[in-house]
């Protein structure tokens, strides 16, 4: 308990440390907010752009800006979007962060069930025709544009076979009046194709890691121990090795956090996913500071959490760690 | 005017052409065919912003704000401005007043009468200076306003302004029964509009979808199609799969889809295709302060070196027109005994040398007192289009002895540190033009500093003062001769290259029925699109 309290009380500056460096860093971009309405328009008057930059406050210090978001920041008040739907900030991320992370969730699940089997086995039996196969294959799919891959999926199973449909999250007729269980077969549906396009793309790293951690272990003493006093191969395999190899994935999982936010602008837009990817995205090119902040304040906590998340479980699943802490 | 991405130059056409929908029924098909009913789903790049009309610039607002709330007046298909919510309209003879006669029985979706107090508010609320909204400028000439009655508009104005009239369209329009007395921007109307016009409002989701039904309490004649739902997706390619599998029924096309993925059996028996001419020109522009393009015969030479019909062949793949002046030609100010300037090599060079500039090194760079004649072509990131013309341009330019090297910025720091503070030497840029043909706040010496539009800094008297008299004159032909004379200039003068009119690429599936084609585009008539009972697809959304 007190591991993870003092854990807590050393994110706080990091927390901060990363929003004043994010807010001075987005400032410097050249731009404004008020360009992209009052730019090129011939009736927007110097008076007109002078008031929308003072309602948003970008006449003021870029310190008393940071400090009155931060104000704002501690009441868990985001703000207002600059962009001219003036919606609170919050009310956007909450429409738009669900859905993006029930669609990584799922899909760094499916990576981690399909991948670990596969870089097991293929440690196991390394450099036989399946580890052959399997690496080239991962590698294929890994070094493949997610785009490409989407698209020649999305004509595959959409256009041609007519199976699956292209884009979106539910269908666009009909929706309303469907039951529960209709729902989700439907949602199922949509999903399956862009779910299938991150999973393939994301299981060379997690699978490459557990091989060679795997390798690692595998060539260790207490292995060769294990098998000298002849233990069954599965025994040493699953009871003695795996665990051990284990250990690696625990940092790589915590770290692959943040990333259920981050790495979803090019994917969200091809399947015409309304995630937060595409409003981050949106509100950098728009200069939409407020939004941009909320967004990074959503990933910067998930990236905390995430090294949190990484420590704990390295400690529950390492005595050494969790000792050592008490000395 | 504003510049806007090809991608979403379709859309533009349709706001400009859905605010101005058509009332005149040409009865070309047989009446008893017309069946209400069905819906029609169209695809978007981008989603709407704000669906009151005075606080959005972006065309998907607007396209669909067009199809909610009418305007005092409208464009017909020919582009001439007739009544809409006005049904007549008097200007005085010193043409400093507009009376507006409005129509009777106009009911807001909720049952309220629309009354020429709406309109005040509209116009009080657009020029108050808290509302940040990018159409004040229309209305700074207003002297005063009023209404005698429930049913009548006057307004003065401090000195004759001939785009007035047409400025009273649907940005001006709002519900003061509604809207009295809170702050328009906090208010959820931006979000769930109130309808006056053929559609009314039913769902918005966000980056997903924004569903219209008919409006039963329409003033005019019922839409035939029930249903309006325009699917937002922000990728052209999954678009076209969409369209490809019969889940959308209208889009904009690329010129390379339209000419040749959608060239088979299966587009041909289920889809129409469609094209006119877009409301925007692409053009070069030259920094006049610039060494190279002060002298005017340099920039003549530019003009005959430069290729037009190469440009639209090789970037539009043939789907546009050469331009040589910033009215297109189907456009009632075109001036059409303009010369046009054709690709002439020899004349290029001999305006060159005219000019000074001669190959005195041998390096096969033009250059005069030592400067070699080598500028950036500069235009903004992520527009394919611009940079493949500039490429071309650049192959054409070398062959008279022109370097030139290309830059792409991405559009905000375009903007803020090209544009806006005069750093360049050449830009390629695009301008989408209205129906309106005051052009004053591009070319006016007035707007050359600052950060106005006339960013190359053009300043020419007689410019000016035709710029001037153009927006003082009502009569239609007399102002057709002011704007032909100002395309003369210009043509003479090459402040621009004026380098293509692209067109719209619609494709519209087959069931549909009752499109016409005209030079404001498809849209002018959609609320008489219908589909006959036996085709139609949808029956409830």
């Amino acid at each position: 308990m007190n591991f993870i309290f003092n854990k807590l009380l050393q994110l706080i500056p990091t927390f901060l440390g990363i929003t004043l460096i994010s807010f001075f860093v987005m400032h410097l971009a050249p731009g404004e907010p008020t360009g992209l309405e009052a730019d090129f328009n011939p009736k927007m008057t110097p008076e007109v752009r002078q008031k929308l930059r003072e309602q948003y406050g970008l006449d003021n210090p870029i310190h008393i800006q940071y400090l009155k978001w931060m104000k704002g920041l501690i009441t868990l008040d985001l703000g207002k979007s600059f962009s001219s739907d003036k919606r609170p900030v919050w009310d956007k991320i909450k429409e738009t962060l669900p859905i993006t992370l029930l669609l990584n969730i799922i899909s760094l699940l499916l990576i981690i069930l399909i991948s670990a089997p596969l870089g097991i086995y293929s440690a196991v039996n390394k450099d036989g025709p399946f580890d052959k196969g399997v690496t080239f294959s991962v590698f294929f799919f890994y070094a493949a544009p997610t785009f490409w891959v989407a698209l020649i999926l999305m004509l595959i199973f959409g256009v041609y076979l007519k199976w699956l449909p292209i884009s979106g999250l539910h269908s666009l007729m009909g929706y309303q009046n469907m039951n529960i269980f209709e729902k989700i077969l439907d949602w199922t549906r949509h999903l399956i194709i862009p779910i299938s396009v991150s999973v393939i793309g994301g299981l060379a790293g997690i699978s490459r890691y557990m091989r060679s951690s795997m390798l690692d272990v595998l060539n260790q003493d207490y292995v060769m121990t294990a098998r000298a006093k002849g233990l069954p191969e599965n025994k040493v395999i699953f009871k003695h090795a795996l665990r051990n190899a284990l250990l690696p994935l625990i940092t790589i999982l915590g770290l692959s956090i943040p990333g259920l936010i981050g790495g979803s602008v090019i994917f969200e837009s091809i399947f015409a996913i309304p995630g937060i990817g595409q409003l981050m995205w949106m509100s950098v090119l728009a200069r939409d500071y407020p939004v941009l902040m909320g967004n990074l304040v959503i990933v910067a906590i998930l990236t905390l959490i995430g090294n949190l998340l990484a420590d704990i479980g390295y400690a529950l699943a390492d005595p050494r760690i969790r000792k050592g802490y008490k000395n | 005017m504003r510049f806007k991405n090809y991608r979403i130059f379709f859309l533009i056409i349709a706001i400009l052409s859905v605010f101005f929908i058509d009332i005149i029924d040409i009865s070309v098909f047989a009446e008893n065919n017309k069946n209400y009913g069905d819906t029609i789903i169209l695809g978007s790049i981008g989603d709407a912003s704000n669906l009151m009309p005075m606080l959005s610039s972006d065309a998907t607002s607007h396209e669909i704000s067009g199809l909610l709330i009418n305007g005092l007046v409208k464009y017909d298909k020919n582009l001439n401005l007739v009544g809409d919510l006005a049904k007549s309209w008097e200007i005085s003879p010193d043409g400093l007043t507009i009376t507006f006669h409005l129509k009777k029985g106009v009911l807001w979706e909720d049952g309220k009468e629309f009354t020429a107090e709406d309109v005040i508010f509209g116009f009080k609320t657009i020029t108050d200076p808290k509302i940040p909204t990018a159409y004040a400028g229309d209305f700074m000439m207003v002297k005063d306003i009023s209404a005698p009655d429930k049913y009548t508009v006057v307004v003065n104005y401090k000195e004759p302004f001939a785009p007035a009239l047409g400025s009273w369209g649907n940005i001006v329009v709002l519900p003061k029964h509604l809207l009295e007395g809170k702050d328009i921007t906090a208010s959820p109307l931006a979000r769930k509009p109130i309808s006056l016009g053929p559609y009314k409002f039913k769902e918005w989701k966000t980056q997903e979808k924004i569903v219209l039904e008919a409006n039963p309490a329409y003033f005019d004649e019922r839409p035939y199609l029930d249903n309006y739902i325009m699917r937002i997706i922000p990728d052209s390619a999954t678009m076209f799969l969409e369209l490809k599998t019969g889940n959308l029924d209208w889009m904009g096309l690329s010129p390379l889809q339209y000419s040749r993925q959608t060239k088979n059996k299966f587009f041909n028996d289920n889809f129409n295709k469609y094209q006119y001419l877009a409301f925007s020109y692409t053009y070069m522009g030259y920094n006049l302060k610039s060494p190279f393009f002060n002298d005017k015969k340099v920039r003549q030479a530019l003009n005959y070196a430069i290729n037009k019909e190469e440009i639209v062949n090789g970037v539009l793949l043939g789907y546009g027109i050469p331009a040589h002046g910033p009215y297109k030609p189907d456009s009632p100010f075109y001036n059409r005994n303009l010369p046009k300037s054709v690709y002439d090599l020899e004349k290029a060079k001999a305006l060159l040398k005219e000019a000074g500039w001669a190959d005195t090194n041998k390096d096969g760079i033009l250059d005069k007192n030592n400067i070699k004649f080598s500028f950036t072509i500069l235009t903004n990131q992520g527009n394919d289009l611009r940079l493949k013309t500039a490429q071309i341009i650049q192959h054409r330019l070398k062959q008279i002895g022109i370097e030139a090297k290309i830059r792409t910025v991405e559009w905000a720091a375009f903007i803020k540190d090209f544009i806006n503070k005069r750093r360049f030497e050449a830009i390629i840029l695009g301008w989408t033009m209205g129906i309106e043909p005051d052009i004053y706040d591009i070319w006016h010496s007035s707007r050359a500093d600052g950060v106005g539009l006339n960013f190359i800094g053009y300043k020419n008297t007689e410019i000016d003062k035709l710029l001037e008299e153009g927006r003082k004159t009502f009569d239609i032909e007399k102002r057709k001769q002011i704007y032909f004379k100002i395309q003369e200039i210009l043509l003479d003068d090459q402040p621009y290259t004026f380098l293509y009119f692209p067109m719209a690429l619609p494709i519209i599936h087959k069931r549909f029925k009752g499109i016409e084609p005209a030079p404001s585009g498809i849209t002018h008539n959609f609320e008489k699109w219908y589909v006959p009972k036996n085709e139609q697809k949808y029956i409830a959304p």
